[in-house]
């Protein structure tokens, strides 16, 4: 199988902070691993530094056959990996200032040189998979939550990514929204997409991920399959924190 | 003996035909001024948050100097200074207009650096996570939202501009005030003259702020 992520030896420290502990993890094509943890585990920190939103301090990095050098010392294949590499924010992120189809087409028009026909009808027929078609021309504001991160979500499809990082995608959500992002994200998963998804979902992780990966201060104390990590956690930590968020 | 004051309407409006010549002064003055100042903020503003610091420096001392001192001298020292310098004498508009440039672009730099600060830093990331450069990020994502911010302040701006044009009867351009001086030494019709040259500057500042709420309630409407 091709490796799309692989980490190895990874550290990365916030000042005197060290967030991330020589982590060591690959992720295979078409693998969706769900990233679980207490706040300020460094799970948000272990996704954005596979996009070079974060830096890391020593280790290695190759993502889709591109290597980064730790302290972003490869600018070069860091540009080729945000191509590849889509991701879906807490927050959205949309652009507040561009409707929500040109929030789509921003990137294939800057990045791809798209001509304005092919990148008009790639956000239309995104929109229209994510259930938002009749919402082209609406400002992100206008939209609920769970719609805007829907928009959020196509706009990340629309540049083709091989890998689609998902940073706590319905943290933000009002509850009754939640549901309608984790569905397009089950048929994301189902397509075959490969995925990292930082989430509290427990329900999500059981159901779709692959491989689900408990991090503890920095560590990867636990990985396996949903079942295995969820009915029978073999660390004691992941014991205590899965009892924690399961227990309600 | 009593004292008697009649506000003279027929020398109030006797002199608008003078004073009128100075407001073509006064509006280039100000409106050349502020162009280059406006291309001076945007340029410094934007070199004051740059993380190298042999950039942020200069850029930061620029708009302390210009900030920091009174824009009376800084015209009289550009008009009167700067002639032993370039071995020359500078006319008077030119240094207006340069005393203008210099003054609004050190402020317009702080409203360009407080305006790109107040963008989420989401905004970056979402677009360099994208695949934009960090060029193309700041240019089509930061920058079009920080500027519909900056509107207001960099309109502030304009007016206090239009108004420091003023000072600048000391170096003897033509403008408002300098026309209404020398109208007055001819008839000693100072109350007059000088209740018609605040109305006409009334006029310029209120169809400026009329023109900026305009643009502002069109570009606030599509955020």
């Amino acid at each position: 199988m091709t490796q799309i992520v692989q980490m190895q030896g990874m550290n990365k420290y916030f000042g005197t902070l060290h967030v991330l502990k020589e982590i060591d993890l690959t992720v295979e094509a078409g693998e969706v691993v769900v990233v679980i943890g207490a706040s300020g585990s460094g799970k948000s920190t272990l996704i954005r530094c596979v996009n070079g939103l974060e830096e890391f301090e020593s280790g290695k990095l190759v993502v889709d056959g591109n290597e980064l050098a730790p302290k972003s010392g490869n600018p070069k294949a860091l540009a080729e990996i945000r191509k590849e590499v889509g991701m879906v924010f807490q927050q959205f992120n949309l652009f507040p200032h561009l409707t929500v189809k040109k929030n789509i087409m921003l990137a294939p028009r800057k990045v791809k040189d798209a001509p304005e026909t092919i990148a008009n009808a790639t956000a239309e027929r995104l929109l229209n998979r994510v259930g938002i078609g009749s919402q082209a021309d609406k400002f992100p504001s206008q939209l609920s939550g769970g719609q805007q991160q829907r928009v959020a979500i196509a706009r990340a499809l629309a540049m083709e990514p091989r890998l689609m990082l998902f940073d706590e995608p319905t943290s933000a959500l009002d509850p009754e929204m939640i549901g309608e992002v984790l569905d397009v994200m089950r048929e994301l998963a189902k397509e075959g997409m490969t995925m990292m998804v930082v989430t509290h979902e427990m329900g999500f992780a059981r159901e779709v991920a692959d491989r689900v990966i408990y991090i503890h201060e920095g560590q990867i104390v636990e990985e396996g399959k949903p079942a295995d990590v969820f009915d029978n956690p073999q660390n004691e930590r992941t014991q205590a924190f899965l009892s924690r968020v399961l227990a309600h | 003996m009593e004292f008697q004051f009649q506000f003279d309407w027929q020398a109030a409006i006797n002199a608008i035909p003078y004073l009128l010549k100075g407001v073509p002064y006064t509006l280039l003055i100000s409106f050349g001024g502020l162009a280059i100042g406006f291309v001076l903020g945007i340029i410094f503003g934007l070199l004051s948050i740059n993380k190298k610091w042999f950039l942020r420096w200069p850029a930061t001392a620029y708009i302390e100097i210009f900030r920091g001192t009174p824009i009376l001298v800084q015209v009289l020292f550009i008009f009167y200074g700067l002639p032993d310098l370039v071995g020359g004498p500078i006319d008077p508009l030119t240094a207006g207009i340069a005393a203008i440039a210099l003054n609004s672009g050190a402020y317009i730099s702080e409203v360009v650096r407080g305006g790109v600060q107040s963008i989420d830093k989401g905004q970056t990331e979402a677009g360099l996570s994208l695949g934009l450069s960090r060029s193309q990020t700041f240019w089509s994502v930061v920058w079009p939202q920080a500027f519909r911010r900056m509107i207001p302040p960099l309109g502030n701006q304009a007016i206090v501009s239009i108004k420091d044009t003023s000072l600048f009867s000391v170096i003897g351009v033509g403008e408002l005030v300098r026309q209404g001086q020398v109208y007055i030494a001819n008839t000693f019709t100072a109350f007059e003259v000088y209740f018609v040259v605040a109305i006409m500057y009334l006029a310029i500042t209120l169809s400026l702020s009329l023109v900026l709420r305009l643009i502002e309630r069109r570009g606030l409407a599509s955020v």
